[in-house]
């Protein structure tokens, strides 16, 4: 086994009073190896966008250990954080947002680049930039204009060059899709296969689209109420997903085919208030599967075997038919 | 089979030539131009397209709920059969005035929106907003109202109705919020439901639960439902009929099952094919169990939607087609039959390059 990019220990994160917190991550552990992507699936509420910036540091945790190359960040100093950045990257969800408007697209890439004290002269710079805009399929011309002047796709595809400026390890993409159109995601989505193959990115996936997780990562994350419900390659836990709340969040998740029936009943209720969570199992209240065992202890992650872990205490849930089974020929 | 009943269920909207204009400053945009696509009588139609097709426009047009301060040009008709069945005409003025629109709208045709905590009134509680359109409409006194207001939240399946007939929106979570404006929609048992993007702001597991919840009330009431979307996942297993939309017009139309098994139109080709869960499906029929490594690309659209201010001269689709030829820069193509039931507006539709025969 070689040593993972990034492991995160026991990640904790609450927000609010300390008397009644926010448990928004509550115990999160896991690896990423190098040139893996790992996706982070889970619903509204998961802490799946919490996790991604604590990660980074952008939001500090509340305990727990994000170890980069084995070196613990959360005691990193402010000026070695800098440094560390440049490994660490970021693409956030909104293009609108994310991109000053005031800037021009030159000065987002550069500023960058200057930060980190790479690409130094003017001349060294402009070239850097123009190879970073056609790295991202836009054109070195597009480099004095401003963000207005494009649109959503075209906007990602800044917030990607401007990840990638000062020559990251790792990517954190948080949502990186979800603002853009069918037909412009595709093509963002070869984008980001181009590049994690070219450039040997290891990232983090943070998606609801379990479609495109499914096609992009290599081994996924489930995540429920801050916690993990289940770990798997992708292939694996899409195939024959063991949690009852994977098999309820894939069989919930409308295939594009009408004749693909599933004889599946939707989930009762809504997320538990993550200041109230239940007792035990986060899940049961909602879980078709509960028993009164569920109540009472909270499940480990337990390693099933072949990479696989699940966060449930039943193994006799039975099985239910994914899309991928019924594909097969 | 009795004989006596007609073949297929009478038609409850028949929309012919819709077209919305809008004057701005930097010019006239064609938000909608020439639109027809019809609902029949307990059925769904789903109007897909991406943002700025024009399908949010066309159901603000139907509803006559466009700002009069937008200087909107609209042309076209909607022909809307009530429930004593008589037909009119939504988008005439002089047959129908406001007050007379008034009266279908929530009566006889509902709406609800994508965001429920914009469209529900913070400061009434969801109760009193539910009381409100039937003592307008169906004339009941307070209590009457409320009580029926009660027995809408419980139709939806809000748990403890009693109790969450006094909360106000805030205090309900999004799907909760949607199940109330389902209930709104639902007081006076209207005959057609528009649905905008009704799922979009939820989570999967929310969204099932929000759409198993409309599938029912279609069933037990009998309504029609306009279905407008732009996820073809759920248009696959919610709709009947389905009208694609580009840039402001109606591109292909077609039975559910037809439209995904053999999409006509480059663009629902396209947007077919682009999508993660197919192109899976390519690959497991093709007997690969690829890994996410590799030589693997997804089909992508190329380009992006022209500015609705310097539409091209043709088929507003040809910059991005990759079947286009030079004759597609020519004039807009004619929406055309393109097999039984179905329409597609692209020369290759009247070229007979597709077998008009098959259909699912």
């Amino acid at each position: 086994m070689t040593i993972p990019l990034i492991e995160v220990r026991s990640l904790h994160r609450y927000f609010g009073a300390p008397a009644k917190p926010v448990r928004a991550v509550d115990d999160v552990s896991f690896t990423i190896q190098p040139g893996e992507t790992l996706g982070l699936v889970g619903e509204s509420g998961s802490g799946k966008s919490t996790i991604g910036r604590t990660l980074l540091r952008l939001i500090e945790s509340s305990s727990g250990q994000v170890l980069y190359r084995g070196e613990d960040l959360g005691a990193a100093s402010a000026s070695r954080m800098r440094t560390l950045r440049s490994k660490l990257q970021m693409i956030f969800q909104d293009p609108y947002a994310s991109l000053n408007p005031k800037m021009r697209v030159k000065d987002i890439l550069g500023e960058a680049l200057e930060v980190h004290g790479l690409a130094k002269g003017r001349d060294a710079r402009e070239q850097r930039i123009a190879e970073l805009l056609e790295l991202v399929g836009l054109r070195p011309e597009h480099a004095s204009r401003f963000p207005h002047e494009f649109s959503g796709g075209q906007r990602q595809r800044i917030g990607v060059a401007r990840a990638l400026a000062v020559e990251p390890e790792f990517i954190v993409a948080d949502e990186p899709l979800s603002a853009l159109d069918v037909s412009i995601q595709a093509q963002v989505v070869n984008l980001l296969c181009d590049l994690r193959d070219r450039l040997s990115l290891t990232m983090l996936f943070i998606s609801h689209d379990l479609d495109v997780v499914e096609y992009l990562c290599h081994r996924v994350v489930v995540l429920y109420l801050g916690r993990v419900m289940e770990v798997g390659p992708t292939v694996a836990l899409f195939g024959q997903p063991l949690h009852p709340y994977t098999q309820a969040l894939l069989a919930a998740s409308p295939k594009p085919d009408p004749e693909h029936k599933s004889e599946y009943a939707p989930l009762r209720g809504d997320m538990p208030s993550p200041v109230n969570p239940p007792s035990g199992c986060v899940f049961r209240t909602r879980c078709p599967h509960a028993i009164d065992a569920c109540s009472t202890e909270r499940p480990a992650l337990r390693d099933m075997g072949q990479g696989r872990f699940k966060a449930c205490i039943r193994d006799d849930i039975p099985q239910v038919a994914t899309a991928q089974e019924r594909y097969t020929p | 089979m009795n004989p006596s009943l007609p073949p297929v269920d009478p038609l409850r909207l028949d929309v012919r030539n819709l077209s919305t204009f809008f004057d701005t400053d930097e010019g006239l945009i064609r938000s909608v131009a020439d639109v027809s696509f019809s609902i029949r009588a307990g059925r769904t139609t789903a109007l897909v397209g991406e943002s700025g097709s024009g399908k949010s426009v066309t159901s603000l047009t139907l509803m006559r709920l466009l700002s009069r301060t937008a200087s909107t040009q609209v042309s076209g008709q909607a022909l809307f059969t009530d429930r004593a069945g008589s037909t009119v005409d939504l988008l005439d003025l002089k047959a129908l005035p406001e007050p007379a629109m008034r009266r279908i709208r929530g009566n006889e045709i509902a709406m609800i929106f994508q965001e429920p905590m914009t469209s529900l009134n913070p400061v009434f509680t969801v109760g009193e907003q539910i009381a409100e359109s039937v003592r307008l409409h169906l004339g009941l006194d307070r209590a009457a109202a409320l009580a029926h207001a009660r027995r809408m939240l419980e139709l939806v399946e809000i748990p403890a109705a009693a109790q969450r007939l006094h909360e106000y929106p805030h205090q309900l979570s999004g799907g909760m919020r949607q199940r109330v404006m389902i209930a709104l929609a639902m007081a006076c048992n209207p005959t057609l439901l528009i649905a905008d993007e009704p799922t979009t702001a939820l989570d999967v597991t929310i969204q099932a639960q929000i759409l198993e919840l409309m599938r029912r009330l279609q069933r037990e009431t009998g309504m029609s439902i306009l279905f407008i979307t732009h996820n073809l996942g759920v248009v696959a297993h919610h709709a009947d009929e389905v009208a694609v939309m580009y840039a402001g017009r109606i591109v292909e139309s077609a039975p559910v099952r037809c439209l995904f098994a053999s999409p006509r139109h480059p663009y629902t080709q396209g947007l077919l094919a682009c999508l993660p869960a197919q192109q899976r499906k390519r690959e497991l029929a093709a007997g690969a169990m690829a890994g996410v490594d590799g030589k693997r690309r997804l089909y992508a659209i190329r380009g992006q939607v022209s500015s609705p201010l310097a539409p091209p001269p043709g088929c507003a689709f040809e910059p991005r087609c990759d079947q286009a030829r030079p004759a597609c820069r020519d004039a807009m193509p004619a929406l055309l039959s393109a097999g039984p039931a179905r329409a597609a507006r692209c020369i290759l539709v009247a070229e007979n390059l597709f077998d008009a025969t098959d259909s699912a």
